[in-house]
């Protein structure tokens, strides 16, 4: 292998699979992660994803298939010979050991000299801003502190890898969004591999270089953020990432790029067949509600209906419009708060339309998948 | 009308201010309320434990015998400077307490006078008996011309003071000369040193066995699933629900010369004879560990089952070897467990009744052995209560010294 696709297939996850007893966790995994890429693998909780990191921990066994990092087959590798970093949830940080001594660990554990660790710490220190922190023990610090030392003690030993296991869960809104972008700059700074372990779609959406959607042991889509959103391959990544509009209905024409669905009211819709079957097999139609315009902008539109606006809720940034459309109740719009924007009144009828690219036909989810 | 509508919201205010000095802030009512709850508990323990027990302790130093039985007496040889014999007026002061004193009182104060020179209780009793018909220092001496030897006089003097140190001394192995110097005691009765360092000494042998009989143990059933967890801390709890005496009992019957395991052993041809397993120290030895074995466990258990996984995981992960996660990490966190285990193993060991008499030797007993033999057999107090007051002060140093090493390993772990 030369080194380039070396780069490329960084850890790899080959025909992968997980059961507890009888229990299928992960079904026939395969998932290559490239060098220096920030993976996040997203999912419900009980999807896989946390025994996938486990598994590339060295917490748990393969129940088939093998794993390899930089070429090498890790599968019989104990957790403590596999230099891979990992943050915990809970951090995990010693709480006997001071925050010097808990970043100094790994070095130790390397049996580094002493001149050599304390110039590493410190480093590492100034990374996390949390120099004049060094000698408090974790149980005096904030979580948001906590958590920066449980980054600095999985990076200062300089892995090349480093797993994250939903680490800003226990942190408060506004905290979490600010640990996304240090984690984000520190990461690009060092240049080191993470898989990120979350079940926050939006945390998922804004650190990735790309998500991995996970759902009952397997990954339903692999993909950059942004195709992850705009083209979910799926109803249930439709579902699962961000808010949107579903139209259930049967497949009524089809052609390469385009098709028309046909919804129990007679209503038919143009879309874009993203994962529908043959004309005549059930199809979800996914629209995403910033897409939906109303007013007169609607005329230009493939798709068009006359709603009526059952409520209308003020967000600040947006306005949440709540229609019924082709008989069903709580179909979105979410309108910019621009200068300019109309806003309908409760009760009021209402044109409303969507571009037939906004408009995916995806499957039916059946209804084992969504638990 | 605008000037009541003012005066309203005013009197109404004045009316709370009233109120609120009255009634107890809000901040001191709840400790009342809450005192008043731990009340009953804390006049129980003052009542049935903490008087007794103190009152039982003061026995190692009070001897107040010869004093009440003899008050003139008593004043009179404290008096007396201890140089030559006392002057006419002690002699006298004896008689005259003899005649009036109880014959009780007066074979109180003998029992005393006889730890200082035995046979001081019959000249004690013969003389009361005579007092009657004697006069002065001359009428004394003839009812035995002991009363005319200083060493007699000199004893006296040491039992009239109520304060006593005889009873800690000869708990320490220690004497008062018949001159009054504090020295070794004869040989045959100096044991108690011994008997209180072989107690520590089981202690200590017990407390580590059952540390590291415990510690897997309590790790296992910490990192069960629920339901085993159940079940294993039902087993571990299970001997505490079975009297002592049959717990104890059942060892005798196991561990004796034709008991099971031996008959076992013999059966099995892997010994000739009998092994000793009873009435001497193995027994004592296997015995409680086996009934002190739950109260290491279970702390040990509280503790780990607190302690999360992703710790260990967090140390594996970081490169730490498994002696290192172990010692580094893992032992680090179970400290407060291990404390407060061997604490509790060790002071419960240390005063231990009813196994070391059970399966122990004749001449391997504990220390609570010879309190109970003092207190029940030859009915000495205070020397009964002087050995409990050298074991409870021995284990609160040892324990002592123990609580200073644990502050010292940063036993302090904050969750």
């Amino acid at each position: 292998m030369t080194s380039s696709t070396m780069d490329e297939h960084f850890v790899r996850f080959v025909g992968v699979q997980k059961s507890f007893g009888a229990a299928k966790v992960v079904h026939d995994l395969n998932l290559d992660i490239k060098r220096g890429e920030f993976i996040t693998l997203l999912g419900p909780s009980g999807s896989g994803k946390t025994t996938c990191l486990l598994m590339l921990a060295g917490f748990e066994a393969l129940s088939q298939g093998d794993i390899l990092v930089g070429g090498r087959s890790i599968g019989y590798v104990p957790a403590q010979k596999r230099n891979i970093g990992m943050v915990f949830q809970s951090y995990a940080l010693f709480p006997h050991m001071t925050v010097a001594e808990n970043i100094a660990f790994p070095l130790t554990c390397r049996k580094l000299r002493s001149a050599e660790i304390e110039a590493q710490v410190k480093r590492a220190l100034a990374m996390i801003k949390l120099e004049s922190f060094a000698s408090r023990l974790p149980g005096q610090l904030s979580g948001g502190q906590q958590q920066r030392v449980a980054l600095a003690r999985a990076l200062v030993f300089q892995p090349s890898l480093v797993l994250m296991d939903e680490p800003l869960g226990a942190l408060d809104k506004q905290l979490r969004e600010e640990m996304q972008y240090e984690i984000m700059s520190i990461q690009q700074e060092l240049g080191v591999t993470v898989v990120y372990v979350t079940h926050d779609q939006s945390e998922a959406l804004t650190m990735s270089d790309r998500i991995a959607v996970f759902n009952a042991g397997v990954i339903q889509q692999l993909a950059p953020p942004r195709e992850i959103y705009e083209a979910p391959a799926n109803a249930f990544v439709a579902r699962f990432i961000g808010e949107n509009n579903r139209l259930v209905g049967k497949v009524s024409e089809r052609n390469g790029s385009s098709c028309a669905v046909t919804l129990a009211s007679g209503a038919r819709l143009r879309a874009r067949p993203v994962n529908a079957g043959a004309v005549g097999s059930p199809s979800t139609l996914s629209v995403r509600p910033e897409r939906v315009v109303l007013g007169a902008a609607a005329a230009s539109r493939a798709n068009r209906f006359e709603a009526l606006v059952s409520n209308v809720v003020f967000h600040g940034d947006h306005i949440r419009v709540a229609m019924q459309v082709a008989g069903q109740d709580g179909f979105i719009a979410k309108l910019s708060n621009v200068v300019g924007v109309e806003v309908p009144a409760a009760g009021s009828s209402v044109a409303v339309g969507w571009d037939e690219d906004d408009c995916h036909a995806l499957d039916v989810e059946s209804e084992a998948l969504r638990h | 009308m605008l000037s009541m509508s003012r005066a309203k919201p005013c009197a109404i205010e004045r009316a709370e201010e009233a109120v609120s000095g009255l009634a107890l802030p809000q901040a001191l009512r709840a400790p009342i309320s809450r005192y008043g709850l731990l009340l009953p508990c804390l006049l129980f323990m003052l009542g049935l434990f903490v008087w007794p027990i103190l009152s039982l302790l003061t026995g190692g130093v009070h001897s107040p015998e010869v004093s009440q039985a003899l008050p003139q007496a008593s004043r009179a040889v404290l008096a007396w400077s201890g140089q030559g014999q006392p002057d006419d007026a002690a002699f006298e002061a004896l008689l005259a307490d003899l005649r009036a004193a109880d014959r009780r009182a007066v074979a109180e104060a003998g029992r005393r006078l006889n730890y200082e020179i035995p046979g001081y209780r019959a000249l004690i009793l013969k003389t009361a008996a005579r007092a009657a018909g004697a006069q002065g220092k001359v009428g004394l001496i003839a009812i035995d011309p002991k009363w005319g030897e200083e060493s007699y006089w000199l004893a006296l003097r040491r039992a009239a003071s109520p304060i006593t140190p005889r009873y800690l001394l000869s708990a320490l192995d220690l004497e008062v000369r018949p001159d009054g110097s504090i020295g070794a005691a004869p040989q045959e009765s100096a044991i108690f040193l011994g008997v209180l360092g072989r107690t520590l000494w089981i202690s200590l042998v017990v407390t580590v066995s059952c540390l590291l009989l415990a510690f897997p143990v309590a790790y296992h059933i910490a990192s069960s699933t629920p339901r085993w967890r159940n079940l294993l801390l039902l087993l571990v709890l299970l001997p505490f629900w079975t009297s002592l005496l049959v717990r104890t009992s059942a060892w005798v019957v196991l561990l004796q010369d034709n008991g099971m395991i031996n008959s076992f052993l013999l059966r099995a041809g892997l010994i000739e004879t009998p092994l000793r397993l009873i009435f001497n120290r193995t027994g004592v030895y296997i015995s409680f560990i086996h009934v002190l074995l739950p109260l290491m466990v279970l702390p040990l258990y509280s503790v780990m089952s607190n302690i999360s996984r992703e710790y260990l995981r967090a140390a594996f992960s970081l490169g730490a070897s498994g002696p290192r996660a172990f010692f580094k990490v893992y032992l680090p966190l179970v400290w407060p467990g291990i404390w407060s285990g061997t604490l509790l193993t060790f002071v419960v060991c240390s005063g231990y009744y009813v196994t070391p008499l059970l399966v122990g030797g004749n001449t391997d007993q504990m220390m609570s052995y010879f309190i109970a033999f003092y207190t029940k057999q030859t009915v000495n107090w205070g020397l009964a209560a002087a050995l409990a007051i050298v074991l409870s002060l021995s284990i609160l140093l040892v324990t002592g010294l123990y609580a200073l090493v644990g502050r010292r390993q940063k036993i302090v772990v904050k969750g």
